[in-house]
């Protein structure tokens, strides 16, 4: 057997303090409260750091610093100058990439393989992308002289914590805007990096500040009467909190929320690309993705087939230390989620479903998780419609285009979904009717700063990527 | 064609009826879509293989090498010392295992066989010993008449040729007249006799992936034993996701029919850091059931000094140099 | 109403329009407006008027938009030959023209807005990636009361054009151009349940269309009172409808409108496919 070594990517690039304060008006400061969280290594369960916990004094404490460097700094700045500070911090990125990478990993649990070839170089590529649109804005299509709308609450997830930042905060600050941004309680410390690296920058103080916390930090931000914009990304139950509090406000909200996403294999498809897409869909990032595409829709004809050629493949996935440059799944991101992701795959068992995993030997700490695959599923059982945000693959099958289309749209969710065919006029067919915002077609999981991103019904509305992209930060 | 059913299983032996069947079953095989496959290799090549795992695939891969010399200027001194070479890699160092076999011309098998075993039959004791393999049919470019590409596989089994490399006749694939190619394969398998048929796709005259999943599926039904990328004489030679695609091919002919076939990437395999790659991607793609030298090849020759230089790197801890191995 | 001879005139009934059809409201209600009685549309009546407009979403957002762009032009064409209903209704001339002109602007986007909107993106690899914009679906329309035809063609056309369907609560006190601009879109080959235009009291139906789950979008342009502007976004929540909130001031309807109105009711699908041989 050709046993692969253990290839473990050095921590040491890394430089982790015992505890960080927030980060406002281009300094770390301490919280006027004094509350901590513990943000640990989901793969090993030991703490990295300890950072502040922002109340409402220190948000608005915040805002008004944005405010300030909204009215007085960036607002007035010309486009050409804050393009050159987004393409200042999108060097910065390049050239700090294996430390964000390893930190990126150490925090989230994601593979060091996926943080070092997606996640870093999409985070760069997006600052880049965005520091060209600051002084052509009037290009864009949204009118001659399109204004930013002020200072923008922003509020990110934990599965890709430093790109959702730079989704976040590269379109923003190339419009105009002034951000306060909030990391996800669990994966606060690439954002604590970043704001290094705007310091390193020589970013204005106040254009960016960054106030980790939990869900009451998020919720006194999104509430600050001082705010013109929220932009969250998560669940579709805490998106909907945030349209009910913005209600009234003139606040602009985008809101990139839950998926559910099918990927569907008709019986022409290229079956090895069909098995790596369903693979990549379901098993990125543990499978902790919006978009990931959770319901596989195999036609009858060919499902034999394909799930014999899914369990070989997954049968090879390499599950573990997610600093290991040959690890495929890495941790899971936290307890909590942990616990989500059994309990639905125990209703999934005793729903009838019938539940499949290679064999594979998981870390006696942390958190983990074997990729799961459930065959027998119906549309009405709970693992079919509810997102479960871990490395668990629903099988369904279909059997004509039409019934894929009725099967794929028929969730509240409308974020992405994936067909797998040869044919090119199905494909344009297919795509034309799946109601969501990305459709992935003989691909799957492809991001890229030029491509809108963002969903249908309860998956949330705005895009994020691409000139659409700039919309969500403009008076337009 | 993953998982083929067991009705289909028993309706291969049909395929090659007529070039109906054998059309209607290649144009039935899926597709292969090159981005993705591309992509595919491309993470695989992102494998870190260190230490034991490393120094196991170095041990691994060259013992699947086949040392091939063809050229023109080829001499019974070079072949010579090419097979003093396969069958002792690292004279400084004993525990260095042989290659798994020389590859040369039909005229140079007499000489390689000599060279090799001392006679011009590796007997069934041999187990373990180097091969010797002969490019025939017209190699490279397959354009001679049938009879005559016959005639030069005879030969170089008469001369003791254990193993075949033949090329398939493109210009009839690339026209679609695939009963012409199939029948010519196995008519030279027949021509090999006990020696082992690798058949030589040319996959860079193929072009598509398509094309070279097809090739491979039509010689693998014609009886080959092995598929084997390339000649070496054209421009594009062996590439990771051609080899995806006939290590795919392979492990699904074998779910289909239960035969194993083996793949040989050749030409343009020159570092150790390459090879470990086509290690790592027959582990993942068609299983550790073609991690060995009856099943795998590299078709190469001086890939073999950088695996050496590698694996002394490995047991001495520092980096060797060119001086330090034999130049064949 | 009688003409100048004495012949007894045959009066109309203001009756709601829904999927294509004239009904009564459903609660048998009516109220008083100009002398005529005017459906008051009840909670179902919204909850029918949803269905037609959800049965119609397959076929209209499937037209071709050169289709919908032609039966949009056919209103207008209707619309120029009702005129003087219109200003018989009281409302103003200036105010018909430009309600006309209004719906001819809006029946040329449907084939190009698709071309304004959507582009093509250079992703950093052998991938063709469009970006177009689609409709949003259902969406729930408050129309202004005043101006009575132009406010209400100004909220009504860029929410079909684009292939989306309508629910419109009429504001209370102007019905009656609504309903003749019913009776125009019955006659214009428009198919049914496009637009549902529903008379009587928003204040009473708003909620049930702002918190309906079916429905995707849901248009506030006409709702005076912040309180139940805010209200009603809060309801449209729950299934994270897009919200098109009231001005912040007044608004010239005379104006050039823009196409802020057709892509707040728009989703920009992303299509991605490899390219290789």
């Amino acid at each position: 057997m050709f046993e692969y070594a253990p290839a473990p990517e050095s921590r040491a690039v890394v430089d982790l303090k015992p505890s960080y304060g927030l980060f406002v008006d281009g300094e770390f400061v301490e919280p006027a409260d004094g509350g901590t969280i513990k943000s640990i290594n989901p793969a090993s369960e030991e703490v990295l750091a300890e950072v502040a916990e922002a109340g409402p004094a220190d948000v608005d404490r915040a805002v008004r610093a944005a405010r300030r460097a909204y009215d007085e700094v960036w607002g007035p700045m010309p486009g050409r100058d804050r393009a050159k500070y987004l393409f200042r911090i999108a060097r910065i990125i390049q050239e700090r990439a294996r430390e964000l990478a390893v930190l990126e990993s150490l925090d989230n649990g994601k593979p060091i393989r996926e943080s070092r070839d997606v996640d870093v170089p999409l985070v760069a590529a997006h600052f880049f992308y965005y520091a060209g649109w600051a002084d052509k804005l009037g290009h864009a299509g949204f009118g001659p002289d399109p204004r930013p709308l002020g200072v923008a609450g922003q509020v990110i997830p934990w599965n890709f914590p430093l790109l959702m930042l730079a989704w976040k905060i590269a379109p923003a600050l190339a419009a105009g805007n002034t951000v306060v941004l909030k990391p996800a309680e669990t994966t606060p410390l690439s954002a604590l990096l970043f704001a290094e690296i705007c310091q390193q920058a020589d970013l204005p103080p106040g254009v960016v500040n960054i106030l980790t916390g939990a869900g009451e930090t998020g919720r006194a931000l999104v509430e600050h009467d001082g705010i013109d914009k929220v932009a969250f990304t998560g669940s579709t139950e805490v998106g909907r909190q945030i349209a009910r509090s913005v209600a009234g406000t003139r606040k602009k909200l985008t809101l990139e929320l839950g998926g559910k996403a099918a990927n569907i294999v008709f019986d022409d498809a290229p079956v090895d690309q069909a098995v790596e897409g369903i693979v990549n869909g379901i098993f990125f990032n543990q499978g902790h993705v919006c978009c990931a595409g959770s319901r596989l829709l195999v036609q009858e004809s060919v499902y034999d087939e394909v799930l014999a050629s899914l369990k070989r493949r997954m049968a090879r996935l390499r599950v573990g230390d997610p600093l290991d440059k040959n690890t495929d799944i890495g941790a899971i991101n936290s307890a909590a989620q942990l616990d989500r992701i059994r309990t639905l795959a125990e209703i999934g068992s005793s729903e009838g479903a019938e539940r499949w995993s290679p064999p594979c030997e998981l870390p006696d700490r942390g958190f983990w998780f074997a990729p799961t695959v459930f065959t027998g599923v119906s549309q009405a059982h709970r693992i079919a419609r509810e997102e479960i945000f871990g490395p668990v693959l629903s099988v369904l099958t279909f059997r004509t285009p039409a019934e894929a289309v009725e099967k794929a749209n028929n969730t509240p969710y409308g974020l992405s979904a994936g067909i797998w065919t040869d044919k090119g006029s199905r494909i344009l067919w297919m795509a034309d009717r799946l109601r969501a915002g990305v459709v992935w077609a003989n691909t799957f999981n492809k991001f890229d700063p030029t491509s809108p991103f963002g969903g249908f019904k309860e998956s949330g509305y705005g895009r994020e990527g691409g000139r659409q992209g700039l919309e969500a930060y403009l008076d337009v | 064609m993953t998982a083929t059913t067991a009705s289909a299983r028993s309706d291969l032996s049909e395929v090659g009826r007529s070039e109906a069947t054998l059309r209607t079953f290649l144009h039935g095989l899926p597709g292969v879509d090159q981005v993705g496959a591309e992509q595919r290799t491309a993470m695989l090549g992102t494998r870190s293989i260190k230490t034991t795992a490393k120094a196991w695939a170095i041990d691994l891969a060259i013992r699947m090498v086949d040392l091939t010399t063809l050229e023109g200027a080829d001499t019974p001194g070079k072949v010579r010392a090419l097979a003093a070479k396969a069958l002792r890699p690292d004279p400084a160092d004993p525990s260095c295992p042989p290659v798994a076999a020389v590859c040369v011309y039909p005229t140079m098998v007499p000489v390689a066989a000599a060279a090799l075993w001392g006679t011009t039959t590796r007997s069934a004791g041999d187990a373990g010993r180097v091969h010797l393999a002969s490019v025939a049919t017209a190699f490279p470019s397959g354009q001679a008449p049938l009879e005559i590409r016959l005639a030069d596989t005879r030969s170089a089994v008469a001369g003791g040729a254990d193993e075949i490399d033949m090329v398939i006749n493109r210009g009839a694939f690339l026209s679609g007249r695939y009963r012409e190619v199939y029948d010519e394969i196995v008519a030279v398998k027949a021509a090999s006799g006990d020696a082992h048929l690798k058949v030589i796709l040319e996959t860079g005259e193929l072009v598509t992936y398509d094309n070279v999943r097809r090739a491979s599926w039509l010689a693998m039904l014609a009886g080959a034993d092995f598929i084997k990328t390339s000649t070496g004489k054209v421009p594009v030679a062996a590439t990771l996701p051609v080899t995806l695609v006939m290590l795919e091919a392979v492990r699904d002919f074998r779910d289909a029919t239960g035969r194993q076939v083996g793949v040989k990437p050749a030409g343009g395999i020159r570092t150790t850091k390459d090879a470990i790659k086509y290690l790592v991607l027959v582990n993942e793609t068609a299983g550790p059931d073609w991690l060995h030298p009856d099943w795998f090849r590299f078709g190469a020759s001086s890939l073999l000094n950088d695996l050496l230089m590698q694996r002394t790197k490995l047991s001495t801890g520092v980096y060797s140099g060119p001086d330090y191995f034999t130049l064949d | 109403m009688s003409d100048s001879t004495g012949r007894v005139a045959v009066r109309k009934t203001y009756k709601l329009f829904i999927g294509g059809k004239f009904p009564r409201s459903e609660s048998g209600r009516s109220y008083p407006v100009q002398n005529s009685n005017v459906a008051l549309a009840s909670r179902k009546d919204v909850r029918d008027a949803v269905l037609a407009a959800r049965a119609a979403v397959k076929g209209w957002s499937g037209a071709t938009a050169y289709n919908r762009g032609q039966i949009l032009y056919r209103v207008a064409e209707m619309l120029e030959g009702r005129r003087d209903q219109f200003v018989g209704l009281g409302v103003p001339d200036d105010e018909v023209d430009e309600a006309i002109d209004r719906w001819v602007w809006y029946a040329g986007w449907a084939d190009k807005l698709t071309q304004v909107y959507g582009n093509a993106n250079p992703v950093a690899g052998p991938y063709f990636n469009l970006s177009a914009p689609e409709p949003t679906g259902v969406v729930g329309v408050l129309a202004p009361a005043e101006p009575a035809l132009l406010g209400l063609v100004s909220v009504l056309a860029p929410a079909i054009v684009t292939g989306n369907t309508v629910v419109v609560l009429v504001a209370e006190a102007s019905p009656l151009p609504a309903i003749t601009l019913s009776e125009v879109l019955a006659t214009s080959d428009l198919p049914g349940g496009v637009v549902n235009l529903l008379t009587g009291r928003p204040a009473e139906t708003a909620s049930w269309l702002a918190g309906h789950m079916d429905v995707n979008a849901l248009d506030l342009t006409g709702v005076a009172d912040p309180e139940l502007a805010a209200e009603w976004e809060r309801a449209a929540a729950g299934n994270l409808k897009r919200v098109l909130r009231p001005a912040a001031g007044p608004v010239d309807w005379s104006a050039d409108p823009g196409v802020g109105r057709m892509t707040a009711f728009l989703e920009t699908k992303t299509v991605w496919h490899p390219k290789g041989v």
